[in-house]
């Protein structure tokens, strides 16, 4: 990274004179700059293993491990929830409106704006809406600057209200590609012999939608994995837009001050992350569909 | 005479699709406003025109932000910066899935293995992770730098779709013969098995397109857009770091985020409009 960030530390201290230099000298080698930078290579990745990111230079001297730490609760406690939730009401509410003319002409194209809708700009017009005209919620922090982090219910309802509006921005973004896919999965499936089938053999509708939807949602889960990288993304954003204390927020500081330890810590703990997310999701596969289950059982399906 | 009547079919159902019709009519408004709007407005993006933030006026159609720059001057020069981007980077993106797909559909064995190993990691990377990384190496950055960038880490999809196209035309008679008659890989690829994939490419692109607009806006937003130009990403970006919350400034931050899902949202409705002309499946009769 350009500039050095050893500067900005200087900088701040308001240091002049002789102390300049003497500090310098002395962060240099802390953060062990001062080396050839092979030397420096070789001393990250030995450090890695040991679990060892290096210090933050933006809250020096804190280890970049456990600024990132504090922040990881704020992170999948917006991401999990919204994830998840969204990942159900949407799939429900495509099953729902596929095949159904008026709900598919009305609900269709607001899905498709609502994919269309960058995760920040939600999450302006929500902080301008509830913070500023209604003044419903608070508008930055992941709790009142007023408070100290305590177990008592004050303070965990000023946790909650700092939740809901990140967590709703990045909720009502993801709700309307799981809405689409969806209908279109029921859609094909209806097509498919075994719904045919099915109906010639007068089977109630609701249960040929049941079994079309049994098999639709196989595709939703691999496309969870996929869409994992964005929605961290957007959860970065909608972090940046409400101050929230996460992860996007600290990769903003980071950046601001030329932090890089901090940077590729963040970096790394995301890709570690969504990597985690996947294997996961990939178990959660092998759970659902009985054919893999079968396979992995040794029986021919 | 055939290929006659089956465009004339293809127009017949382009008019009369109405998801097409709203689609391309948001588009061309803001591709017209792009062209056209520097050159009613007289001001350019970053001059101060006025002192302080006004709410929209006959004299300033959006308004103006705190410096008092002319909101509509800059969310017109934006345009183009979104324009540019969706162009270069989803053009760059549709470009390299495409030989991806193309070469790792039509080859098989282990070019495909190397190949779709190489796709699945880039696919489960979270791309703007790698984006803001290296966004934030590069001090000075152009807005078709930040393209190239998009262009370079958005293709994986598109690799994987088109390889399976690929991989369902390889095995059909035409393109057996076209083997046997020892036409070269390269010219089955384009003259065989490309053109008959070309709708659901024109599909890719527009997704593509789309895909990279809002890449786009995500970093303009966090700050590692382009530092020479204006970006409706940008524009957020100043809205928020500047108070326009705070102070009641909505005509700060809505016209670019609207643009923005103007246009995204016209691209997936005509894409889904086209889905329906190039698959007669689809239409709705």
């Amino acid at each position: 990274m350009p500039g050095n960030p050893i500067d900005i530390l200087i900088s701040r201290a308001g240091l002049r004179g002789s102390a300049v230099q003497t500090m310098y000298d002395y962060y240099m080698g802390v953060f062990g700059l001062d080396m050839p930078i092979w030397k420096q290579y070789l001393n990250f990745w030995t450090s890695l293993f040991q679990g060892d990111l290096g210090i933050s230079i933006y809250l020096f001297p804190t280890p970049v491990t456990d600024v990132i730490m504090k922040a990881v609760p704020y992170d999948l406690a917006l991401l999990i929830p919204s994830v998840l939730l969204s990942w159900i009401v949407g799939n429900n509410f495509g099953a729902f409106a596929a095949r159904s003319k008026r709900l598919d002409n009305t609900l269709l194209p607001f899905s498709y704006i609502l994919s269309a809708t960058p995760y920040m700009w939600l999450g302006i017009l929500l902080a301008w809406a509830f913070c500023i005209v209604f003044r419903i919620f608070p508008l930055a922090g992941g709790y009142s600057f007023a408070m100290r982090p305590n177990l008592s219910f004050a303070f965990i309802g000023s946790l909650f209200s700092h939740w809901v509006l990140p967590f709703l921005s990045l909720f009502i973004v993801q709700l309307g590609g799981w809405a689409i896919g969806m209908r279109n999965m029921i859609i094909y499936e209806l097509e498919a012999d075994y719904s045919n089938y099915l109906k010639a053999l007068g089977a109630p509708n609701k249960l040929i939608r049941k079994y079309a939807f049994n098999n639709g949602i196989l595709p939703q889960i691999t496309g969870l994995a996929l869409k994992l990288g964005e929605v961290v993304a957007g959860a970065l954003a909608t972090e940046v837009v409400f101050a929230y204390p996460g992860i996007g927020y600290l990769i903003l500081q980071a950046i601001h001050n030329e932090d890089y330890f901090l940077l590729q810590g963040c970096f790394l703990f995301i890709i570690i992350g969504v990597l985690m997310a996947n294997f996961i999701i990939d178990i959660v596969y092998l759970l659902v569909d009985p054919r893999m289950r079968a396979g992995m059982q040794g029986e021919t399906a | 005479m055939t290929t006659q009547t089956k465009k004339n079919e293809i127009l017949y159902f382009a008019l009369r699709n109405i998801k097409l019709r709203i689609g391309v009519s948001i588009l061309l408004f803001f591709i017209l406003l792009t062209f056209i709007g520097p050159l009613i407005t007289p001001y350019d993006p970053y001059d101060f025109v006025t002192s302080g933030a006004f709410p929209p006026s006959g004299e300033y159609w959006l308004g103006t932000t705190t410096f008092g720059e002319d909101v509509f001057t800059q969310v017109v020069y934006g345009l183009r910066a979104t324009f540019i981007v969706g162009i270069v980077g989803g053009g760059l993106g549709t470009l390299l899935g495409l030989m991806i797909g193309f070469v790792a559909g039509y080859w098989g064995g282990i070019v495909d293995e190397i190949l779709n190993m190489f796709t699945n990691i880039i696919l489960v990377i979270p791309t703007l992770a790698v984006l803001l990384i290296i966004a934030a190496y590069l001090k000075v950055r152009g807005i078709f730098v930040e393209s190239l960038f998009i262009g370079f880490t958005c293709w994986p999809w598109a690799a994987r779709a088109v390889r399976a196209q690929t991989f369902s035309l390889r095995s059909r008679d035409f393109v057996d013969m076209a083997r046997i008659s020892g036409v070269k890989p390269l010219k089955i690829i384009f003259s065989e098995i490309a053109p008959n994939m070309m709708s659901y490419l024109l599909l890719v692109f527009i997704l593509q397109f789309g895909g990279a607009i809002l890449t786009a806006a995500t970093l303009d937003f966090i700050g590692l857009g382009p530092t020479n130009t204006i970006s409706l990403g940008l524009m957020m970006n100043m809205a928020v770091l500047w108070s326009a919350l705070i102070l009641g400034s909505w005509w700060w931050f809505v016209p670019p985020g609207l643009a923005i899902t103007a246009i995204v949202g016209a691209l997936y409705i005509t894409n889904v409009g086209l889905d329906e002309i190039f698959n007669p499946k689809l239409r709705e009769m």
